[in-house]
């Protein structure tokens, strides 16, 4: 187990103290909870635009030191629902409590604030900003004279440890490819020291090598405690992290499954039926594949 | 996941920022030279087009007319920069939102008539006038704030109707009449027409940007190299603080030949060094460029968006009451005509052929001291041609277009070139 008090670095402790340095650092000190308490618990939260009901009713509960993944199709409400957790949208209805309390998350600055970071799908850069000013947007060391020097140390500490290739930090983020800017966004949302992270689809943009190492990146996440929530629709990166996977389908939740479920069983959530696009597909390539066996024979 | 990257654990010579074999970067006075080309090719032109632009408008003028760069005939150019110039460097900060504001003649022209209604034909004391002026300017700000951050009206159209209103408003409180003259001897004119630096300070003042450059410039060296991080070399800050320091001393010594430097000119410099520190060394400056560049992120990132854009529009329109209140003190009248014409045009084209860009994101304060500069030497130029004012403003308009011009081209390679 892990010391609560000491909270090692993300990687090596060789770097830790560097990080604490940094004033930044010093807003969230009161340490994680125990690993398998309950962070953040959802129930009947509902969110509606106009007569559209994006989400209705979602009951959703994450643990420390957990990964829960979020699946479904498209226009299930993943994303909303990410929103929804990061502040940008504002649930219609129900209760949203972070670590036992009831919590309104009425801005992006306050779900920071209680300790929810999020990597957005569209990951949220400003393209004209260098990736200093990026990391540190809305948090810089000493806003009345901001101190250069230790976010750059900072920023190229945070960078090293996620074994991000960023050539430069003082170039602007336009001058970087889609997987180092998916890197800059991670290690954003990972320099507030935050309780939970949610993570929209964070491989969708990035080579094999980058993928295996923000799938590692996730796990040492876990480690340190963190609640962890994944959106993917790439079923092979989601078995390989969760600890469970929660399906939506037209805004509802349509089960829970170990990561361990067949991919039949995950699918048949995610579409609503036994009887799928999926399933028949794979049904006439067997049929086919009878077939032709058969002819040879 | 290697894990001899760590700085700490295996310290090399190299620094920290320098290990990326991939970016090549520049050394000494020849690297800088070199990074400064290929930057100006990728569309980040800086302070070019106004070098430029400087050097083609005082051959062409000098040409035509050797009285425009008499030292007396720049003084006047300063003092007719400086109070043009303070507006336009409110116009900076809207259009580093990405944002516009047509009404600041209009609101110059308002604050000067409250100057001239207040303080002369009431009596009131002439600080508190000043002070009248300058808190409209904020209010009006404030409402152009409210109405896009709670309507959602386009501060384009905002500020359109605005233009009209204060417009309306300026000629209402200065009645039928129409004109107010203000007392000669006040401070306020003597300020706006006459008082000059005394040449030992204006020598020691052009002495500072230089030290402060070299001072702050080697407390950075220090701090970045004690953290393993690459530094500026010696030879390129002292290269640069002593070229400074020359070119500030030789035009204060021609000024001097002259009249002298005006204060009103210092006190614009010093609006400038005050919005670029906040504008680059501060949170609030730094939550500006990011709400330019992209609002939704810096939403996203906890950033009050509404109040960025508060503090932007009030910001711009007090500045523009207290270039209206210089310009009352420069023409010694409140009048129907202050803030109309071209003192909008002017304050955004100054801007602009300043190096601010009209798509957000991207600025400085220092744009709109080149470019007033640039734009008050054209129209100054003109003047004393004894052009009358129909070619003078086809030919604002197409330097105006021209700079406009050049923003866009050097933004599309800019985005070309990856530097957004």
């Amino acid at each position: 187990m892990i010391s609560q008090g000491a909270r090692p670095g993300l990687l090596r402790p060789g770097v830790t103290h560097v990080e604490r340095r940094a004033p930044v650092m010093q807003r969230n000190v009161i340490g994680l909870p125990p690993k398998g308490t309950t962070i953040l618990k959802l129930s009947n939260v509902s969110k509606n635009f106009g007569a559209v009901s994006a989400l209705s009713d979602i009951e959703l509960e994450v643990k420390a030191g957990e990964v829960v993944a979020l699946v479904g199709d498209n226009g299930a409400g993943k994303s909303t629902l990410i929103k929804v957790l990061a502040g940008v949208h504002r649930p219609s209805s129900g209760r949203i409590e972070f670590c036992g309390q009831e919590v309104s998350l009425d801005s992006p600055s306050r779900a920071l604030e209680l300790g929810i970071a999020t990597v957005f799908q569209d990951l949220a850069l400003c393209e004209n900003l260098d990736v200093v000013a990026n990391l540190f947007l809305g948090h810089e060391i000493s806003p009345w004279n901001l101190d250069e020097v230790a976010m750059e140390v900072r920023a190229w500490t945070l960078l090293r440890e996620l074994a991000a290739r960023i050539p430069s930090v003082r170039e602007p983020i336009a001058s970087l490819s889609g997987g180092q800017r998916q890197t800059v966004a991670i290690a954003r949302s990972l320099l507030l020291d935050p309780k939970i992270i949610m993570l929209d689809e964070p491989t969708a943009a990035l080579g094999v090598a980058q993928t295996a190492e923000v799938l590692n990146l996730i796990e040492r996440v876990r480690e340190r405690g963190l609640g962890v929530i994944i959106i993917s629709h790439n079923m092979e990166d989601v078995r390989a992290v969760a600890d469970r996977i929660v399906v939506l389908r037209l805004g509802k939740n349509n089960g829970v499954f170990s990561p361990d479920a067949s991919s039949h069983e995950l699918v048949a959530a995610i579409t609503g039926a036994t009887e799928n696009a999926v399933s028949r597909r794979i049904g006439r390539k067997s049929g086919e594949q009878a077939a032709t066996g058969g002819s040879h024979a | 996941m290697s894990t001899d990257m760590s700085p700490n654990s295996k310290p090399t010579s190299l620094a920290l920022d320098r290990s990326d074999e991939r970016v090549s970067h520049a050394d000494g006075i020849g690297g800088t030279i070199r990074a400064f080309i290929s930057r100006v090719r990728s569309g980040d032109l800086g302070m070019l087009p106004v070098a430029i632009g400087l050097i083609v408008i005082s051959t062409v003028f000098s040409i035509l007319n050797p009285i425009f760069l008499a030292p007396n005939n720049l003084v006047n150019l300063l003092f007719d920069c400086a109070t043009v110039g303070i507006i336009s460097l409110g116009i900076v900060c809207v259009l580093i939102l990405g944002e516009i504001d047509l009404s600041v003649g209009s609101m110059s022209g308002l604050a000067s008539a409250i100057i001239g209604v207040l303080w002369v034909n009431f009596g009131i004391s002439l600080p508190l006038a000043i002070g009248a002026a300058l808190v409209t300017g904020a209010a009006v700000g404030a409402l152009y704030a409210m109405l896009y951050n709670r309507l959602g009206m386009p501060s384009f159209v905002a500020t359109l109707a605005g233009l009209l209103a204060l417009l309306g408003m300026q000629l209402y409180i200065l009645g039928p009449t129409g004109s107010i003259n203000l007392p000669y001897a006040s401070p306020l004119v003597r300020f706006g027409q006459i008082l000059v630096m005394p040449d030992w300070l204006s020598y020691l003042l052009a002495l500072v940007p230089g030290a402060v450059l070299i001072a702050a410039g080697l407390v950075i060296r220090k701090r970045r190299q004690a953290v393993n991080l690459s530094s500026q070399p010696l030879s390129s800050l002292v290269v640069k603080a002593a070229v400074l320091t020359l070119v500030l001393e030789a035009a204060v010594y021609y000024l001097n030949m002259g009249r002298g430097v005006p204060w009103m000119f210092g006190l614009f410099v010093a609006l400038v060094v005050i919005l670029n520190y906040a504008l680059t060394k501060t949170q609030w400056g730094r939550s500006m460029f990011a709400v330019g560049g992209n609002r939704e992120a810096a939403r996203r990132s906890g950033i009050n968006v509404r109040r960025i854009y508060m503090s932007a529009f009030m910001l711009c329109s007090t500045l523009a009451a207290l270039g209206g209140t210089l310009s009352a003190a420069r023409l010694a009248s409140s009048s129907q005509q202050a803030g109309t014409g071209d003192v909008n045009l002017n304050a955004i084209a100054a801007a602009v052929i300043g190096g601010t860009s009209l798509f957000g994101g991207r600025g400085s304060a220092y744009s709109a001291l080149l470019g007033i500069i640039v734009i008050q030497a054209i129209s100054n130029g003109l003047t004393l041609l004894n052009l009358s004012s129909s070619l003078r403003y086809m030919i604002t308009g197409a330097v105006l277009a021209i700079a406009v011009i050049v923003d866009s081209l050097a933004r599309r390679s800019r985005v070309s070139h990856g530097r957004a």
